[in-house]
């Protein structure tokens, strides 16, 4: 025992594979990712009956070798030994959906014609008895010639067995391998011989599974299916608004209090002032956030994990094909309310280079969660919280009405560069449907943990050296008696400078100094307007309740509103640049989504600044 | 007659497909899902707000969604 041994995940999409490397593994995972490319690389360790510890990585789901997708692409070179820099794995697990044998049975026989040591995983079993299904492991192991688990992630059925036949593949293998080498087989044969083992492994079937059908005929649904989809989609919103409220205003409190703390315990002075006036305000009011980031990706992966989202895809596939998109660009999309850069990793699904292209170039124009503290902070501070329904207020409304602007921009600029910059065929939609499944507990809150574990990650970095810098910034050079310490600052300087560019359109100086931190993550903004206030400011209070109050009493509608605008459209943060440089393999297309943002978040938060004044509000 | 006018829930097999009318890469992905000459399909819903598309094809105990191009271009016979 050398060196540490290796094993690997591989199958067909929707096989379950995700869920039964959270129970093989646990929630100790480290998640990277491929270096050159960005599709994520799951690993996580198991420990083998012998008490030998095993790497095993979880790789992205695949139809076949012939690959056709960026992230199968991935999957192909790991388990053939070509990806630079991963080592081939010692043993393949093969999950299979038991439900769906035919169907998996191919790709199945391609892995294991490779002659690395594979197990098969023969999974979900138990939603295949459901379905009425009787199957037969051994069966499915003579035919197929490696030894076959059946397994139910969920429950831990079947794991021990897949970790012990883990430990034996290579035995077993070495054992096997004087056959002959293997012949070419085409894919007719392959999904001949794969139909053929499935009957021989189904030793009953009844019906067709009702629930599944039944679902599909209400989701689907050629009415009903969007106005459900619209309907989940605001409940997400009002949801991420009304239900993270509690939370949110203990974190605030916390952060007052110790806040309060420090002021009572450290003496006065430049130290006391950064902790205070710097960390607390600048780093708190990001963090405050938290609980709404956490709903929104809570939503977002209980569609994932139950089988919603690619009915969402369904129904939404027809207005994008509308744009010269297709449902698919729909998950990205999604995926980009909570974070441009998940979102468009997830591009890497759409074959299609201009479709993925164009999503690409969209992905920041969805709402994503860094902006939430923005739009939070100013509809608290401005929208009055009035009752429009039960359930239904105001703040509610507007926050709506935002993430429609986003969404409607996108749909307007994919329009445009369908047929301009990305001009092309128009895209297919093929996708598998998977089965409803109830949601696993676990995998939500390993998916949530690692989602919040990011974002306080950002907080702690990005967010807090960028509200240090400013609180430093803001501080120096110091104020003569009677001038205004913002004024006196460099960075009040530096506002000052922008500020022309920035007035026409309503801004104040406060804003144009939020907007240039803002470029390193969008949340600064608040905590940047935060600390600004705070420095200015003769009292200690240095909440969130208190720089909601500085803006209620120091903007107009008209500057709050374009305010609003500009982030719909913001030029979007530095991490979202880097990945869409390195999905695009360039800085051509980053330099070009920037440039067209930023025309947009100021020609925006003009007209809606000119619109309001005229308006008189 | 072809895929696209096969009624809902008919069950039926494609019985020739002009892969000249759908693109390679779409014709690559189709051929990986089973969905090629000899398969046993049937169509379980079509269309969004009045529209034909997408259509959600039964094959086997799989769903797949495709567009209308791509089933114009299955000839399909009952069963």
């Amino acid at each position: 025992m050398t060196r540490l041994r290796r094993a690997a995940l591989v199958g067909n999409p929707n096989a379950g594979k995700s869920a039964l490397f959270n129970a093989l593994t646990g929630a100790r995972q480290k998640i990277a990712n491929y270096p050159g490319v960005t599709v994520e690389r799951k690993a996580g360790r198991l420990v083998l009956p012998s008490g030998e510890p095993v790497e095993l990585i979880d790789l992205p789901g695949s139809y076949s070798f012939d690959t056709a997708s960026p992230d199968e692409e991935v999957t192909r070179k790991v388990v053939m030994g070509d990806f630079p820099g991963e080592a081939k794995p010692d043993a393949l697990v093969v999950v299979l959906d038991a439900a769906n044998l035919e169907q998996h049975l191919v790709f199945a026989q391609e892995v294991i014609e490779l002659g690395v040591p594979t197990v098969v995983a023969l999974n979900m079993i138990d939603l295949a008895e459901r379905d009425g299904l009787v199957l037969d492991p051994d069966a499915l192991a003579q035919a197929l010639g490696v030894p076959v688990i059946p397994t139910v992630a969920v429950r831990r059925r079947g794991l021990e067995e897949l970790i012990a036949a883990i430990g034996t593949a290579e035995t077993l293998a070495a054992a096997r391998d004087h056959d002959a080498p293997r012949p070419h087989i085409t894919l007719p044969e392959r999904r001949l011989t794969a139909s053929n083992i499935a009957k021989g492994a189904i030793l009953s079937e009844s019906a067709e599974h009702r629930i599944h059908a039944g679902l599909d005929k209400i989701l689907l649904h050629p009415w009903f299916g969007p106005l459900i989809l619209l309907a989940v989609l605001f409940v997400i919103f009002q949801a991420v608004f009304a239900w993270a409220t509690p939370f949110a205003d203990a974190l605030d409190a916390g952060a007052g209090a110790l806040s309060g703390l420090v002021v009572s315990n450290f003496p006065e002075g430049f130290l006391r002032d950064l902790v205070t006036e710097g960390i607390i305000a600048g780093v708190g009011s990001v963090v405050v956030f938290l609980p709404q980031i956490v709903i929104l990706f809570a939503f977002i992966l209980l569609m994932e994990a139950t089988g919603y989202m690619a009915r969402a895809a369904f129904v939404m596939d027809r207005l994008m094909a509308s744009v010269g998109l297709s449902g698919k660009s729909f998950i990205p999309l999604l995926s980009s309310f909570a974070c441009a850069i998940p979102g468009i990793m997830a591009t890497r699904s759409i074959a299609d280079p201009k479709d993925r292209l164009t999503t690409i170039l969209v992905a920041p124009l969805m709402t994503c969660s860094a902006r939430l503290p923005v739009y939070g902070i100013i509809i608290a501070a401005v929208i009055p919280n009035t009752r429009l329904a039960p359930f239904v207020g105001l703040q509610g409304v507007v926050l709506f009405a935002l993430y429609i602007a986003g969404i409607v921009g996108a749909m307007v600029v994919a329009l445009v560069l369908r047929s301009s910059v990305t001009k092309g065929a128009a895209s297919g939609f093929i996708m598998e449907l998977p089965r409803y499944q109830m949601p696993i507990l676990k995998d939500l809150l390993i998916g949530l943990w690692q989602r919040a574990w990011v974002f306080l990650r950002r907080a702690g970095t990005i967010i807090f050296a960028a509200t240090v810098i400013l609180w430093l910034l803001l501080t120096f050079p110091k104020a003569d008696p009677g001038e205004s310490q913002v004024d006196a600052s460099f960075a009040g300087q530096i506002a000052n400078a922008m500020h022309p560019v920035f007035e026409p359109i309503g801004f104040n100086r406060e804003m144009t100094l939020a907007l240039v931190p803002a470029m390193a993550a969008r949340e600064v903004a608040v905590s940047s307007l935060a600390t600004t206030y705070a420095v200015d400011s003769e009292d200690e209070d240095k909440t969130l309740a208190a720089l909601q109050g500085k803006i209620t009493a120091m903007w107009s509608l008209p500057t709050a509103l374009a305010f609003l605008a500009w982030f719909v459209f913001a030029p979007q943060c530095i991490s979202t640049i880097a990945v869409a440089r390195r999905e695009t393999n360039g800085w051509k297309w980053p330099a070009f989504m920037v440039g067209y943002l930023f025309a947009l978040a100021y020609v925006f938060a003009g007209l809606t600044y000119w619109a309001a004044v005229a308006l008189g509000l | 007659m072809t895929l696209e006018t096969l009624p809902i829930g008919q069950r039926a097999r494609i019985v020739a497909v002009d892969w000249e009318r759908i693109a390679p890469e779409d014709g690559k992905r189709l051929r990986a899902l089973g969905i090629d000459e000899g398969a046993r399909i049937a169509i379980a819903h079509r269309g969004v707000l009045g529209g034909r598309d997408p259509i959600a094809l039964m094959i086997g105990r799989m769903t797949v969604a495709l567009r209308r191009a791509h089933a114009e271009a299955m000839t399909v016979e009952h069963l």
